[in-house]
């Protein structure tokens, strides 16, 4: 940290608009900016860490109706939102490394193509709930989930008291996952305004880098997600 | 604007936090941290005594054995919003958001938070949260409890209790959002020489507490809106009617329920450690281990949650590993006590104001804490389970502990905040009251607690022998209605009448000493370099010139 006096302030002022008045230089203020949002992403592990928590002692207990359960989810429709989002990630990147190198028609259509594919996960996963909305999947007084047998236990079947747990839990899971899609659509709205107004340098770049930290968190908690919700007890 | 005033002080004249700017406005969207700090003292203030109105309400009932003044199920709201207002809008967010607030930075030598604006939003959720709380109250509460168990909550109360639970998450999301602008703040915002080891140990008492408030409310959080779900769209994930288990709830509340309470009392230690040193002009004893306790504190306070639940019907491996561990916790408690002390011996003590609270802090959560043994203690916690001892105890902790260090906090940096001296013989007169009504009020509920008395009982009559104890109790809390009021009277009074504070009154160590009282928007006037150690009262108190040293 350069021991800067008053006059050093105001000059460096002038040369980076995007400074804020309480910090000495821009790489403190980067730094504070990335720091902020790795730990709030520790908040967010916390938070998605108590669902995490009730599905592991669940499963444990329930095993067989999990499987059950889990084998009337549309794994195909799972697998295709992971690659959606697996690609999305790949788009981040290149939005950063398009701030980064000052690429700026290359970081407006980066950060439109992440929101569409952003876009394309929340319908398919809108797919999804409806079918289970069809299918009376939906935890409450008209779900029905009867004589579903248990895939590791030919002849036995799932107890519908349990499946309504693990569906409970596919649907705050999934859903509190879905609720952060759209807080990051609404963040990459923003970037995207900026960017169009032009407000990215190499020099100053930070909110895309820690908008597109928000969006692999988001991501990476899905990878987590559609193994345990979706790949239980299924054998070829 | 700046009206010249009859008094011929320059320190009216001079530019400060306080009067660069008039008007609403200009405190309604002020991203200071001291201002910040100023609107979460007064809207704190107001959540506390509308807590305490509840508290006189139920030491009013308790007063006769009957249910005579009010009814069960209004009894029920009363114990319950009490809870709920004085734990999450008054004591999570005490020390931390107004203190912490207005010192993290000065201390560690910066010119604000690191995410001023961030900060002004956490008060406006604490504030959104407060009136959705206070809503719920007005349009007919909840009797849950401030625990809110499940299937009580979920499925059977007919109050408000998703409301209330709203109230609670947003509320939750203003306390994380303070800890994370404290994190980043101590980590990245430190001026030059002031490393880690020469920060002050409030500092790394409100370091111990971002990191609970960061890792635990997260969990409180998902798990009211778990309960929230199931209450209002019939999911079922605690049901025990499909299979779901209540115990679990309880593992996620207490997960973070029993942190916050470290929440609460690590900034008061915080505070403690500040007015210790300065009262006795020594420096700290073992520096280090007063800062690791608390890191400590914090670590080991995650790995004790399930003490709560030792009559819940866990197993008994699991209850002798969280009795173990209660223990564990004891240790670096204990290691700030002795250290603090240590520091008071042979020191040149001064009875002022905050040193008389700090002394009752010493008292009170010596005892707090060592009744806390006896709950971690598995014989013991069964026979005491629910009865007043565990009230009396956690109370010891909450308002023995934590109110008078906030307490304490507020007389001693008093004239940092506000430029003036408050009346010092009123105050040792309040802190006296306070220590009185405290203990009269809450240490019969040891002996009751022991005795067998239940909790949460609006109704003692088929137990009149209660009833001493209980009068005991109810005149005690009217005492320290009176202590707690008296405060708040004379700093209101000192604000317009009180005498012009010198920039250091207590001739304190620490960098918000060094400024202005009170401190200009930007806290110094040029950036400070740090050369000294913390607490370095030997070297101030040597040469009687050195006294009046300011980096301005």
């Amino acid at each position: 940290m350069p021991e800067s006096t008053l006059m050093g302030e105001h000059r460096q002022e002038q040369l980076h608009p995007e400074l804020l008045h309480h910090f000495a230089d821009p790489e403190q203020q980067r730094n504070s900016a990335s720091l902020g949002m790795w730990v709030f992403l520790g908040t967010e592990i916390m938070f998605f860490g108590g669902m995490f928590c009730a599905y592991l002692i669940y499963r444990h207990w329930y095993f067989g109706d999990f499987g059950a359960a889990s084998k009337s989810i549309d794994a195909t429709l799972g697998a295709t939102n992971t690659a959606v989002l697996i690609c999305s990630s790949l788009t981040v990147v290149l939005a950063v490394w398009a701030a980064q190198t000052a690429r700026r028609a290359l970081l407006i259509s980066m950060l439109v193509v992440t929101m569409l594919f952003g876009l394309a996960f929340l319908g398919i996963k809108g797919k999804e709930y409806y079918d289970k909305f069809e299918e009376h999947h939906v935890p409450g007084a008209s779900f029905s989930f009867n004589n579903v047998p248990i895939p590791s236990h030919p002849g036995e079947y799932a107890n519908p008291r349990h499946a309504q747990i693990f569906f409970s839990l596919y649907f705050m899971m999934t859903g509190i996952h879905a609720l952060h899609m759209i807080i990051g659509l609404g963040i990459f709205s923003c970037l995207l305004y900026m960017a169009c107004k032009g407000h990215f340098t190499p020099e100053y770049h930070t909110p895309v880098e820690i908008g597109g930290l928000y969006w692999h968190f988001v991501d990476i908690i899905w990878i987590y997600l559609f193994p345990l919700l979706y790949l239980i007890d299924r054998h070829p | 604007m700046g009206m010249p005033t009859v008094v011929p002080q320059q320190r009216f004249e001079r530019e400060t936090y306080l009067n660069k700017e008039y008007g609403i406005w200009s405190w309604l969207l002020t991203t200071d941290h001291k201002r910040i700090a100023l609107l979460y003292l007064i809207s704190i203030t107001f959540f506390f005594f509308i807590g305490g109105f509840f508290a006189l309400l139920i030491r009013l009932e308790l007063l006769t054995p009957a249910g005579d003044l009010v009814q069960a199920d209004t009894y029920n709201k009363l114990f319950t919003q009490h809870g709920m207002v004085m734990v999450f809008f008054f004591l999570i967010p005490s020390i931390p958001a107004t203190l912490g607030n207005f010192l993290v930075p000065m201390m560690v030598g910066a010119k604000d938070l690191a995410f001023p604006r961030i900060n002004l939003l956490s008060w406006y959720l604490y504030i959104i949260g407060g009136i959705i709380m206070l809503h719920c109250m007005l349009t007919g509460g909840v009797d849950t409890g401030w625990t809110f168990y499940v299937p009580f909550s979920s499925n059977f109360t007919n109050t408000k209790f998703v409301e209330a639970g709203i109230a609670i998450f947003i509320a939750g999301f203003s306390s994380i959002l303070t800890g994370l602008n404290f994190v980043v703040t101590i980590h990245r915002m430190r001026a030059p020489g002031m490393t880690w080891s020469r920060l002050p140990l409030f500092i790394w008492a409100h370091y111990a507490t971002s990191i609970i408030q960061l890792l635990g409310t997260p969990v409180v959080a998902i798990t009211i809106v778990l309960v929230a779900c199931e209450r209002a769209l019939h999911l079922g994930i605690f049901d025990p009617k499909l299979g779901g288990d209540p115990v679990l709830f309880q593992h996620l509340f207490w997960f973070y329920s029993h942190p916050a309470v470290y929440i609460m009392i690590l900034p008061a230690m915080g505070v403690v450690t500040e007015i210790i040193p300065c009262f006795s002009r020594k420096r700290i004893f073992g520096y280090q281990f007063v800062a690791l306790s608390s890191i400590a504190i914090a670590v080991f306070g995650f790995l004790v949650w399930a003490h709560h639940m030792f009559v819940a019907g866990i197993s008994v491996y699991s209850a002798l590993v969280f009795s173990f561990l209660s223990y564990a916790v004891a240790l670096p408690s204990a290691i700030k006590v002795f250290n603090w002390t240590a520091t008071l011996y042979k020191g040149s003590i001064r009875y002022d104001a905050p040193m008389l609270y700090a002394f009752g802090f010493l008292g009170l959560f010596t005892i707090g804490g060592l009744s806390g043994l006896f709950l971690a203690a598995l014989g013991i916690n069964v026979h005491v389970t629910d009865t007043y001892f565990v009230v009396a105890h956690f109370h010891y902790i909450m308002v023995g502990g934590a109110v008078m260090g906030y307490l304490g906090g507020m007389h001693f940096w008093w004239p940092k905040i506000s430029g003036k001296l408050y009346p010092e013989g009123w105050a040792r007169l309040a802190a006296l009251i306070v220590f009185i009504g405290f203990n009269l009020t809450f240490f019969p509920q040891f002996v009751l607690g022991y005795l067998g008395m239940p909790r949460r009982y609006y109704d003692y009559s088929h137990m009149p022998e209660f009833q001493v104890l209980n009068v005991l109790s109810t005149a005690g809390a009217t005492v320290l209605g009176v202590g707690y009021l008296l405060p708040m009277v004379y700093f209101l009074w000192s604000m317009r009448y009180g005498k012009p504070a010198s920039d250091n009154p207590w001739n304190a160590a620490g960098l918000e000493w060094k400024t202005a009282s009170p401190p200009p928007t930007f806290n110094f006037d040029e950036e400070p370099v740090v050369t000294w150690e913390a607490y370095n009262y030997d070297e101030l108190d040597a040469p009687p010139q050195a006294q009046e040293v300011t980096v301005a």
